[in-house]
Formats: C-alpha cells, sequence, structure tokens
C-alpha cells in the first residue's frame, strides 16, 4: 500500500497535532480528522500511515475509526447533508423533509449522486439545532428551519459550489429569538 | 424589573467573539483578579461557597468536585466538556460559538484553581463552527497573554487544547470522553475509581459542563454572595433552559433556577402552537421522565424537579401537545440509544437493542400485551447491571409514558389508532 500524499504535505500539521498531546495516543482523533479532511474520506493507506505514525497497530486505528459516525469509510459527495433525526427535528417534519430530499436528489439515503456531488445521511443522534428545527447540516455547517422552499434554495448554491460556511449564514439559527 | 442575563448577556447584539469587544464587557478582569488578588485555594473557596451545581446534567457542586482531587505531585487536567449530546439541548452551542471567550477565562479560572498542567475542551465532532470559533478565540487569548506561558506576567501557565470529536453521544458520559481523548473508542470506564483520582491517562482530572465554566468568571469577579442571591437557596444560579418541541418559540432561554415550568413556556418560549393542549414534557434531555400539565407550576431547579419523579438533567425542555403520540416517541429515543450504546456491557446493548425493535412492531400495530409486560420489566434489567448510566437512562422515558400513556401503547397493540394517529394512514 502507498503511503498517502497527506503525511508529507501535512508533515508540520502534524507535528504539531502530536505536540499538543502529553501523550502521542491523544493525536489519534485529530489524525483521522486530518486524512479525512485531505480525502473525504478515510482509505485503507490512511488507517495504515496513521498506524506507522503514532506506533500502533493497524487494527487499533481502524477500531477507533469505526466507533466515530463522522468518520467516513467509503467515498462521499462533495458535499454531505446529513439530515437530523432526533426527537425535536422528527416532531417537526424531518421524515417528510428526508422524503423530500431522497426525491430531489433522485437518492436514497446513504447514497451519493451520480456526479459525485451530493451524498445524502440522516443521523439519529440530536445535533443540538432543536430550536431550528427540522435542521440539517451541510459538511457539517447548520441550516435551520428547513422548509422544502429552503431545502431548494440549499440544493441550489451547493451546485453553484457554495461554501458551506456561507449556506449556513444565509440559512443558519439565530441565537436570539424575535419576539 | 425584567430579570438580567448573565452568561447570554450581550449574545445577539454584540460581536462577543471578538475579543476586544469581549474585554470592553468587562471580560478577562475576573482572571485578572485571580492571578493578582486570589491564592488558587481563593478561588476554589469562592466556587465551593456559591454552591455552583454542574449544569451538564448532573448537577454535582463543582467546588466538591474539585476537592476530590489528591494532592500527590502528580499532574492534574481540566476536561471540559463540550460534547453537548443530550437530545433537546443545545445551550453549549450557542456558548461556544457566541461568546466563547468566557469559556476561556472560565477554563482559566477552574485550572488556576485546581492546579491544572493542562486543560482540554472536548467538543463533539458536529460542532466544526464551534471548533473553529474556539480555536481562533484561543489564538487571539494567546496573543493577549491570557493563554499560554506566564499568562499576564503572573507565573501562572496555562495551554488549553481543543479536541474534536466524530459523532458518538456516549463520549459526553465523563469517563467515554477520556477514553475518546486517550485516542480510542469512547468506552465508559467503571468507577470508582473515579476520573478525580484516575482520569486523563491515569492522572488526577476534572471533567466540566461548558455551562458550569462559564459561571466561575462571574463568581469570581462578583463572589459568591451575588452568586447565591439568583435562583433558589439549593439551586442558585442562573440557567440556559433549551426549549424545544411543540413550542412557538422554541430557543434559549436563561432563566434563574427556580423559574417555574409555566413561566418557561407561557412568557419565553412563546406558549404552545395555536388550538394546541399540553401533553407531557421532558424537562431535561431524552432520559428524563416525563412531567404533565399538573405540573406546570413546577420550580425548575435541581431538586424540585426529582421531587416531582424526574430529572432536571441538562434543562432541554422538550414539550408534547396533543398531536405527538407517545409510542412514536418512545421509538425515536430507543433507536437513539440502541446506535448510541457503546456496546460493552450486554444489558444496554441487546437491551437498548430489543426495546428498539418492540417498540418498532407495538408502533405498527403488530405488538402483544406481552411485549408491553416485558417492557415494563426492563428496569430490573437495564438498571444498575453496567459501567454506566447510558442504559439505565435509555428507559426511564419509556418506564414514565408506558405508566401515564398506557392507553396509547394499548391502542398500537390492538393496532387501532391511538387517538394521535391512525396506523392504517401512518404505515401507507
Amino acid at each position: 500500500m502507498s503511503t498517502p500524499a497527506w503525511v508529507e504535505k501535512r508533515k508540520q500539521d502534524i507535528e504539531e497535532i502530536i505536540g499538543r498531546y502529553p501523550q502521542k495516543r491523544s493525536a489519534m482523533m485529530p489524525l483521522l480528522h486530518l486524512a479525512q479532511e485531505e480525502r473525504g474520506w478515510i482509505a485503507d493507506e490512511d488507517v495504515e500511515a496513521i498506524a506507522e505514525i503514532l506506533g500502533v497497530s493497524k487494527s487499533l486505528v481502524e477500531s477507533v475509526c469505526s466507533f466515530y459516525s463522522l468518520f467516513y469509510r467509503r467515498p462521499m459527495g462533495k458535499y454531505v447533508i446529513t439530515v437530523c433525526g432526533n426527537i425535536a427535528c422528527g416532531l417537526s417534519g424531518a421524515a417528510e423533509l428526508t422524503r423530500y430530499l431522497e426525491q430531489r436528489l433522485g437518492i436514497k439515503v446513504g447514497e451519493t449522486t451520480p456526479d459525485g456531488l451530493i451524498t445524502l445521511l440522516v443521523t439519529g443522534e440530536c445535533i443540538a439545532a432543536c430550536d431550528g428545527a427540522p435542521a440539517l447540516q451541510v459538511n457539517l455547517e447548520y441550516c435551520g428551519n428547513v422548509t422544502f422552499e429552503r431545502a431548494d434554495e440549499i440544493i441550489e448554491l451547493i451546485k453553484k459550489g457554495e461554501d458551506p460556511a456561507a449556506i449556513s449564514d444565509r440559512f443558519g439559527i439565530p441565537p436570539v429569538k424575535a419576539l | 424589573m425584567a430579570f438580567e442575563p448573565v452568561l447570554t448577556k450581550g449574545i445577539g447584539e454584540l460581536d462577543l467573539v471578538d475579543i476586544e469587544v469581549y474585554e470592553k464587557q468587562g471580560g478577562y478582569q475576573a482572571l485578572r483578579k485571580a492571578l493578582k488578588q486570589m491564592t488558587p485555594e481563593d478561588v476554589h473557596a469562592e466556587v465551593k461557597k456559591a454552591n455552583l451545581r454542574g449544569r451538564g446534567g448532573a448537577g454535582f457542586p463543582a467546588g466538591v468536585k474539585w476537592g476530590f482531587l489528591p494532592d500527590d505531585g502528580r499532574p492534574r487536567y481540566l476536561c471540559c466538556n463540550a460534547d453537548e449530546s443530550e437530545p433537546g439541548t443545545f445551550n453549549n452551542k450557542m456558548l461556544i460559538e457566541y461568546n466563547p471567550h468566557l469559556l476561556i477565562e472560565g477554563i482559566l479560572l477552574a485550572a488556576y484553581a485546581t492546579k491544572a498542567a493542562q486543560s482540554f475542551i472536548y467538543i463533539r465532532g458536529e460542532f466544526k463552527r464551534g471548533y473553529d470559533v474556539l480555536v481562533k478565540a484561543l489564538a487571539q487569548a494567546k496573543a493577549k497573554g491570557y493563554v499560554g506561558d506566564n499568562i499576564l506576567g503572573t507565573g501562572f501557565s496555562q495551554e488549553i487544547t481543543v479536541h474534536r470529536g466524530a459523532g458518538a453521544y456516549i463520549c459526553g458520559e465523563e469517563t467515554g470522553l477520556l477514553s475518546s481523548l486517550e485516542g480510542g473508542r469512547g468506552e465508559p470506564r467503571l468507577k470508582p475509581p473515579f476520573p478525580a483520582v484516575s482520569g486523563l491517562y491515569g492522572m488526577p482530572t476534572v471533567v466540566n459542563n461548558v455551562e458550569t465554566l462559564c459561571n466561575v468568571p462571574f463568581i469570581v469577579d462578583r463572589g459568591a454572595d451575588w452568586f447565591l442571591s439568583i435562583g433558589t437557596e439549593k439551586s442558585p444560579g442562573t440557567k440556559i433552559f433549551s426549549v424545544s418541541g411543540m413550542v412557538r418559540r422554541p430557543g434559549n432561554y436563561e432563566l434563574p433556577l427556580g423559574v417555574t415550568l409555566r413561566e418557561l413556556l407561557e412568557e419565553h418560549a412563546g406558549g404552545l402552537l395555536p388550538g394546541r393542549t399540553l401533553k407531557a414534557v421532558q424537562p431535561g434531555g431524552a432520559s428524563s421522565p416525563v412531567l404533565l400539565p399538573e405540573h406546570l407550576d413546577l420550580p425548575l431547579d435541581f431538586d424540585s424537579v426529582p421531587a416531582a419523579g424526574s430529572i432536571l438533567g441538562t434543562a432541554g425542555v422538550i414539550v408534547f401537545d396533543n398531536t405527538v403520540c407517545m409510542v412514536r416517541t418512545a421509538l425515536y429515543y430507543a433507536e437513539f440509544f440502541s446506535h448510541e450504546s457503546c456496546g460493552q456491557c450486554t444489558p444496554c446493548r441487546e437491551g437498548t437493542a430489543w426495546t428498539a425493535r418492540i417498540l418498532r412492531r407495538i408502533e405498527r400495530g403488530e405488538g402483544t400485551m406481552h411485549d408491553l409486560e416485558v417492557l415494563r420489566s426492563l428496569k430490573e434489567k437495564m438498571s444498575g447491571t453496567t459501567i454506566c448510566l447510558l442504559s439505565d437512562f435509555s428507559i426511564t422515558f419509556l418506564q414514565s409514558v408506558l405508566t401515564h400513556f398506557a392507553d396509547e401503547f394499548e391502542a398500537h397493540v390492538r393496532g387501532k389508532a391511538c387517538g394521535v394517529h391512525s396506523l392504517e394512514v401512518r404505515s401507507a
């Protein structure tokens, strides 16, 4: 297996990450995040590289990686839309929103559009956006009160290549509610 | 006179993320005061006197917790629990995104009081924005000499490391958090030993919630007596109540502890949606047993809520009206807990999965009366039988709705409409 490019390219970042912790093994999750940032998902060679960097077994890296739902072990779309499926969003129509997105994108939950642009996911974990239910995240940037109309607008912005943070700036959840 | 918020003051009006704005509001003055005029013991004593009870769910006094650290020369660590994942809870997210310097100042004060060698903020992976805000705020604080070596020239040094989780509810449990921070699966550990004795890397460790730590600068700056003048005698201070579900204005409302459920829902959260009636309320996240309309005048504090049969928990207040089916709600939670069980302990791993399976068939109208008996018997099998409390907490809401809304469960078992929705329509 070849060494992934990020090991050399992000050498300084890797050293800085390891230096943050009293013990090297704590760098596991930050390195998994870094690998995923580079590739969009975590491939076998990333697992092997992290095991090598930290001096631990591949199976340990694999085991840690599989524990966390935000580490993706398969290729994802450039944009990952994650609909919150927990209680407050569920009460506010998250299931209907999900069905709408499936139909609008022509894919099922867990799938990626054929052009590789969008992956649609539903999370059972509450994403702490209950004041903007139903809520979703675009590459972990929040969008709240997602009506079908707002969902359409979000998808249009994605198709234009908009930055997820900018999408959230427009569709995010204000901290203080108007009276 | 309207109550003036403390932790959330300025949010939505001022750009408190900017350190200059935060300083203009008196920010970092408490740190200055503590480092220049108080010993670590003084700070600890003030927090203990203030009876600052942990805002993460347990309500355990932070000052007492800090006192459990053994003085044996080993390095100590402070971990801020920012893995806010309890369903219906979203106040830490707001504090981090809109008032990050308050948290940083609180961590510095707690680190000073507990003589921590290093501090960590464990922030849940979904809070990408919060992570970015904290990293930027820490860089600003470092440039101003509030974080790092020899802070404000006093000889006190402290590094604060932000550590991103990656999607696992159980990492909010303090020992699961530590396992995760050490680079492992977020599996909770058997207690004792408690983290105060054997925590991060086996060293004495304090784990405090974001909101708890955000109170510390005010306690140091204004004194314990000021803090004790807010809230109730045994639950002093304010609490940020996250209100969600079937209300007109879901949101975060910072109010004195002991505010009544009625005031919170009717005056702050805008009341129910037009034409609806109140069915039940969870006062503290997914695991809190339901309160009923008869509890509207209940004061929301750490002692009154348990006296009424529930818990204040994270103060994630979830409101259910007459359009909400309790069977389906129980199923939502059962699926959630089943997914989030770390799998170490058999009663939890198997119990949460079977609970979800049974509820799924009841919800579909395919359950039996025996299924209801099985669900009612879960307490003896899933409480007190596992390493952490996820197993116990996974069934508390269920037990409360099985008691108070038994008719809905029975209607589902009989395959008939439960009074909320018709099974035929819904399963189509």
